[in-house]
């Protein structure tokens, strides 16, 4: 185990202004534990008075080495890592990966599979939306809608128990369509959850929307232009409150979007209010999708009919003789996607969730590259945190909505 | 290949010496590292290629040379294309010139691929370890670098690895 | 227990000492946010209003290690992070208990590579494992009213030396 090191500021001298090697500002070290840095995340701060200089982010307190561990087993084992990497969104981390080792192999998924899929992952990008909300009201000192929000994420969390058995990391959607079908409770839960949720967000707005605290406090702080923020390989909500109608829902559709109708919120201020409001919005919207897709919901079967990559049903190995092969090699030795690489993205809560899959033939991948959104928003926060108060650069990583095991995977 | 892209790809054959290749609808260009700053520059300022999206390496052997493979993935907002830069870097003495002049968010994309691949970037701003500890000897995404794996504890060799494994008292 | 009861409300023995002692650590302890990774989601969950951990006297999460006296290691705890945590477990002052929540926590989890300790007894003494990936937030509750019952269970030390 390695000691703790003492950074002196020789090592970060290229980093900080020259005021900080006279001692004119300080160096203040907002450390890896903290409560308002949602997360293991290190800033140090060359701080002038309050009033902030420079920030330095500092990561890598949560590496897990993801993508070195998904190369050691097989395809259908390593989704189970997928899931932790961006923990608040599983289910949309599971779809970026099915989606991936669907267009390396040239699977086809079923239309009830991609109904549900769109159902699950809007739900999760809303119940993503809703911790945002809650921590960064805790954070500019609104307590009580922390409790509202975690309060409706229960009814999310409930529905995605029902269907996989898991609250969070599911493993739900896999390769070739879903684990298995939804219960028969899950409509009217979803129906429930469709008829309670609009009121809510109603209470939350009113909660913040127009106070005036909360406008003190985020109006005209952490502006970015659209131009800086394309430059910083900035994707996501962020990017669309600077006025860049980027979405890959929209963009490229996957999954059977370009069916629904629905509306992608853009703000052009690009400042934490902007940022808020086109999340509340989003909000909204994906609700519309979940009340189109539950409304066309098509039957038919949940799993691609590709036994070579899908595990037959369960009622057909005693009476088959392929599907009880097929799932005998499955088990044992995984599934041989053919040579080549490809990089897949979807639109998670926070920006493009891309997979890049270099495949040597064999049943474990060769490389997993993850292109998390996190890991590229967080590099314009020195450039949104130049000359504000600690408070609001607080408010700003808020706004930003990292997550960090997104950002050291 | 899609129809729009394809007058790009021809643009930049003509102005580079480059290589396509095409898998699954992914357009692939092969390049050599001098010419990758004068590329991304170009991709970014005539082409409308104002995103990047990602930079990874891939390892592809020991004893392999080239060693590593450099991937630039690009997105155009504006157009809804995508393009990706395959580049060789050998294996002795890995490095490529650095494009933090052009992308801004390739300054943590190849601080992250010194750190895990151990290939250099000249005129990096700040190149130090991102991911693990500054005293960490190795570069971990490089196959020889080991897993770094424990056994399992089950009931047949718990006693060995209970004696074995560091408990912190107190 | 029996001699209360025998003896009816006489005077003060030592064991009316510990367990009014215990039982007034038990009733208000404070927990130290360090909430790394997924775990810490179920944390915040167990504090939220559904499972209300308040009502176990922990009302308020510290951030601060100097003012807690529970810490619940939540989230995977990677090489770069260990020399931090044991650092925030010393500064805690005495007594002090940690519950290792979550697979990672307790065993390295789901991830057996380089990069992550495998089980946080590595770096601090544990007192309570709770198992799960993540534990429900009823999981971590169950955890905690464990760690209830082993703190009743303690005894005073008396000092080494006495003092004339």
């Amino acid at each position: 185990m390695t000691q703790l090191q003492e950074v002196s500021v020789d090592q970060i001298k290229h980093l900080v202004s020259e005021r900080a090697l006279q001692g004119e500002t300080v160096l203040l070290n907002m450390g890896p534990q903290h409560p308002s840095t949602h997360g293991v995340l290190r800033l140090l701060l060359e701080l002038d008075g309050e009033i902030v200089v420079n920030c330095i982010p500092d990561v890598g307190y949560l590496h897990t080495g993801i993508e070195k561990n998904m190369e050691a087993k097989t395809y259908a084992q390593a989704e189970v890592m997928t899931d932790r990497l961006d923990y608040l969104n599983t289910t949309g981390n599971n779809l970026a990966y099915s989606m991936a080792i669907e267009k390396l192999v040239g699977l086809d998924v079923p239309v009830r599979a991609q109904a549900i899929r769109v159902i699950l992952v809007e739900l999760q990008r809303i119940a993503s939306h809703l911790i945002w909300l809650g921590t960064t009201g805790l954070d500019v000192a609104a307590m009580s809608t922390f409790l509202y929000c975690f309060r409706e994420r229960e009814s999310i969390m409930d529905i995605l128990e029902m269907c996989s058995g898991q609250r969070m990391m599911t493993t739900y959607i896999r390769p070739g369509g879903l684990w298995r079908d939804v219960p028969v409770e899950f409509e009217a839960a979803v129906r429930a959850f469709i008829k309670m949720f609009p009121r809510r967000v109603d209470e939350y707005e009113a909660l913040l929307t127009r106070n005036p605290l909360f406008l003190d406090r985020t109006l005209g702080i952490g502006k970015i232009t659209a131009e800086q923020a394309l430059n910083f390989g900035m994707t996501g909500p962020p990017l669309r409150a600077t006025g860049v109608n980027w979405d890959l829902r929209k963009a490229r559709p996957y999954c059977g979007y370009e069916q629904y109708d629905f509306v992608v919120p853009t703000r052009t201020e690009g400042d934490v209010y902007a940022r808020y409001i086109v999340r509340i919005e989003e909000l909204r919207q994906s609700l519309r999708i979940v009340e189109q897709a539950m409304d066309k919901l098509p039957l038919g079967p949940v799993r691609s009919n590709n036994h070579k990559f899908v595990p037959p049903p369960r009622s057909e190995i005693g009476i088959s003789m392929e599907a009880l092969i097929h799932h005998f090699k499955l088990w044992t030795e995984g599934y041989l996607p053919p040579k080549g690489s490809i990089y897949s993205a979807v639109e998670s809560p926070r920006g493009e969730l891309g997979f890049f899959i270099v495949s040597d033939g064999g049943p474990k991948p060769y490389r997993v590259h993850v292109r998390t959104p996190s890991f590229d928003n967080l590099q314009a926060l020195p450039l949104m945190a130049k000359g504000v108060l600690v408070a609001d650069l607080v408010a700003i990583i808020g706004s930003v909505d990292i997550v960090l095991g997104d950002v050291d995977r | 290949m899609q129809t729009e892209l394809e007058p790009i790809v021809q643009v930049l054959k003509n102005a580079f010496d480059i290589e396509v290749s095409e898998f699954r609808g992914d357009v692939r260009l092969q390049t050599s590292s001098d010419k990758i700053v004068s590329l991304c520059q170009k991709m970014r300022d005539e082409l409308g290629f104002t995103l990047l999206s990602t930079m990874t390496a891939i390892d592809l052997g020991i004893f392999k040379d080239p060693r590593f493979n450099v991937l630039y993935q690009f997105t155009s907002v504006t157009a809804n294309l995508s393009l990706g830069i395959l580049v060789d870097v050998p294996a002795v003495d890995p490095s490529l010139p650095t494009i933090t002049g052009v992308f801004k968010n390739a300054v943590w994309r190849e601080r992250e691929l010194w750190d895990l691949f151990g290939i250099k970037f000249e005129g990096h701003p700040d190149l130090r370890r991102i991911m693990m500890p500054d005293d960490w000897h190795g570069h971990p995404l490089r196959k020889d670098h080991p897993l770094g794996y424990e056994e399992p504890q089950f009931t047949f060799n718990y006693k060995e690895i209970d004696s074995r494994k560091p408990y912190a008292k107190e | 227990m029996g001699v209360e009861e025998k003896l009816g409300n006489l005077g003060v023995v030592t064991t009316t000492l510990e367990s009014v002692m215990n039982w007034s650590r038990t009733r208000a302890m404070w927990p130290m946010l360090f909430g790394l990774a997924c775990c810490a989601i179920e944390m915040m969950a167990a504090e939220g209003a559904h499972y209300d951990m308040s009502r176990f006297g922990m009302e308020l999460m510290r951030p601060s290690p100097r003012q807690s006296d529970l810490m619940i290691v939540a989230g995977r705890v990677s090489r770069k992070m260990a020399p931090v945590l044991r650092r925030l477990y010393d500064q805690m002052p005495d007594p002090k208990w940690v519950i290792a929540m979550g697979d990672c926590a307790s065993c390295g989890g789901v991830f057996n590579n380089y990069a992550i300790v495998p089980g946080v007894d590595e770096v601090v003494p544990v007192d309570v494992y709770v198992a799960g990936c993540p534990p429900r937030p009823e999981a971590l509750i169950h955890g905690i009213l464990v760690l209830y019952d082993k703190v009743n269970q303690q005894k005073i030390k008396l000092p080494a030396v006495t003092v004339r």
